[in-house]
């Protein structure tokens, strides 16, 4: 059931995903789905350790081995990518049409190659095969131009380590631009930084995406961040997706009780901070049903049994819940 | 300051590498030009039976053996013997036991615990034990030590490798590279090697001078090279008869391994120090 006719570039549907530990089979993902048009900037959003990173993953199949695809599709530019051979995967897609900014830039760099080597050699590796050297390196000095990363020879010959945070991230974003891509999934890129940094980095990134007509999933924690840079946002609990709104309808108004307690536990000038009654399930043995149901106030029994489908609220807005507000 | 200049400033600093350095640069040079400095080069092999156990003198600086052949010579052209043993022996446990080490490290299946369980096996026997029976079976000639000491040292690069091709493996930039394409021949050759390259080096310093001192203990025991080879363990097992008079016979070739083996051990620390990344940059 697609309720986006419009063009999707990236659509997951019905994903399945556990992962098998020494403490059982954990069910990170239960048929959760999501897309992302083209051009457009997707906020995925949830608790940690609910299944927003599994996605990410899944969708360029690099999971832990532990992990497993049991169930769903990924389409991409109407390519099933589950299905891809793995070489093609690696040659047309994983760093090409689909590019990572992963969460912690402190340690996503090669610490033993000097950060000019590591993107020279991304563009050479992942760039068009045709274009020249001069042409390589004159693209590489325009994109640190434009994240503001001095090009000069002295900074291309540093390493990773003698780079401040937001210098890291500026310098993934760079890697995750040069090859051309037309999606880039950002996994919490900012949450390893400082607010100031933070702001600077979301504004640059906001900018270089919109200019170029790139699409983002952009995977959060933190609604502040969500409503400042994505179009349209995804809620995850405990791997179902709950509720996919335009961001302003999201915040003005949200359908499912969990949207509604996760806006709700943001921090507010009174300084009063609420909490989601009840603790994160346990995935190894995840309540049956609606996984919200034992944290849900508007919860019945039938909550317990069956699992909501998607309820249609406005063209663009649906909610998998059987009693939504409003 | 470019890396290598630093890193030449802090080992230079380091008067225990720097010393093992010096030891081995002048055991290299001996090795190379051992025909040029040996005072009686034709002495390997030729002898002398009327200046038998000569001792230190200004003819013979480190006196005479019992054939009457100059020990210091024979030092010198040993010393040639044992740098090519141990080149080769080193240079073939790497080529074994790194690939190894990355196969088993980056994979996890069955595949990586067959070749730990093979490594642990060999490790399980005492190494000189092992090199002493393979180079007693395979009978006693260089190219057998050579053998031995390649077969029963590569596990120690695999288990190196290995440990640190699994811490690597979680790290976010080699994930970050898979997410990128990369397949596991680019991943582990590109990004996980050089990042072990270090402790490989320090630990190929370190089995130079273990391989060293093998070879001689295989030598004495006379089931490595055999006389009249020049090999320092071959003269002091020839020197045995003649103790306690003819204390020069056995002493000097004993200080020779002891040097050299020594020089590798605390040039493997120093190396050690300057190549740990997280060092280096306390230094900057």
């Amino acid at each position: 059931m697609d309720l986006y006719q419009k063009e999707a570039l990236l659509s997951v549907s019905r994903l399945t995903v556990h992962f098998h530990t020494d403490r059982g089979v954990v069910k990170a993902l239960d048929c959760a789905g999501l897309s992302v048009g083209r051009g457009e900037v997707v906020g995925l959003i949830g608790e940690s350790g609910c299944g927003k990173t599994t996605i990410a993953r899944s969708v360029l199949r690099v999971l832990p081995p532990a992990g497993k695809i049991i169930n769903g599709m990924v389409l991409f530019s109407g390519q099933d990518l589950l299905s891809m051979k793995e070489n093609d995967l690696n040659t047309s897609v994983r760093g090409k049409a689909i590019t990572l900014i992963p969460q912690d830039p402190f340690n996503s760099f090669n610490p033993v190659f000097a950060v000019g080597t590591q993107i020279k050699d991304i563009m050479k590796w992942k760039g068009n095969a045709e274009n020249s050297k001069e042409i390589n390196e004159k693209q590489i000095h325009e994109m640190l131009e434009q994240v503001q990363i001095p090009s000069s020879r002295d900074q291309l010959k540093k390493y990773p380590h003698q780079f401040s945070g937001g210098q890291r991230q500026r310098l993934m974003i760079t890697m995750a631009l040069l090859p051309g891509p037309s999606l880039v999934i950002a996994d919490e890129p900012t949450t390893a930084l400082d607010v100031t940094v933070e702001a600077q980095i979301l504004k640059l990134m906001t900018s270089l995406v919109l200019g170029r007509g790139i699409s983002v999933l952009f995977i959060t924690h933190d609604l502040g961040v969500a409503s400042q840079i994505c179009e349209r946002i995804v809620v995850l609990y405990a791997g179902q997706d709950m509720e996919d709104a335009p961001a302003d309808s999201l915040f003005s108004d949200p359908r499912h009780p969990y949207t509604k307690e996760l806006l709700q536990s943001l921090p507010n000038p009174e300084g009063k901070i609420r909490d989601i009654p009840g603790e994160v399930p346990n995935l190894v043995h995840p309540p049956e049903g609606c996984r919200f149901h034992p944290r849900c106030s508007r919860a019945t029994d039938h909550c317990s049994r069956h699992r909501p489908e998607k309820v249609v609220v406005t063209a663009d807005h649906w909610v998998r819940c059987f009693h939504p507000i409003g | 300051m470019s890396g290598l200049r630093l890193a030449w400033i802090k080992f230079s600093r380091d008067r225990l590498a720097f010393s093992g350095f010096l030891i081995i640069f002048s055991l290299i040079l001996v090795a190379i030009f051992a025909g040029v400095l040996a005072p009686y080069p034709e002495d390997t092999f030729s002898i002398h039976p009327s200046a038998r156990l000569q001792p230190p003198s200004l003819t013979n600086f480190l006196g005479t053996d019992s054939m009457g052949r100059d020990i210091f010579s024979r030092l010198l052209f040993g010393a040639r013997v044992t740098l090519i043993i141990s080149i080769i022996a080193v240079g073939t446990s790497l080529l074994i036991g790194v690939p190894l080490g990355l196969i088993a490290g980056y994979s996890e299946n069955w595949l990586s615990e067959l070749i730990m369980r093979i490594a642990d096996i060999f490790l399980s026997i005492p190494q000189i034990i092992l090199a002493i029976l393979l180079a007693q079976s395979l009978g006693p000639s260089i190219a057998n030590v050579i053998l031995a000491l390649s077969i029963t040292y590569w596990p120690w690069f695999t288990r190196i490798v290995f440990a640190e091709t699994r811490t690597l493996r979680q790290t976010v930039f080699i994930e970050a590279t898979q997410a990128l394409g990369a397949n596991p021949l680019r991943t582990t050759v590109l990004h996980v090697l050089p990042n072990v390259s270090s402790s490989i080096i320090v630990r190929s310093s370190i089995g130079m001078g273990y391989t060293i001192l093998t070879a001689a203990v295989l030598g004495f025991l006379g089931v490595g090279a055999q006389p009249p080879i020049p090999e320092w363990g071959v003269t002091i097992a020839e020197s045995r008869q003649y103790l306690p008079e003819a204390w020069w016979y056995a002493t000097f070739p004993g200080l020779a391994i002891f040097l050299v083996v020594m020089g590798f051990n605390m040039f493997g620390d120093g190396l050690r120090d300057i190549l740990d990344p997280r060092i280096r940059r306390g230094f900057e």
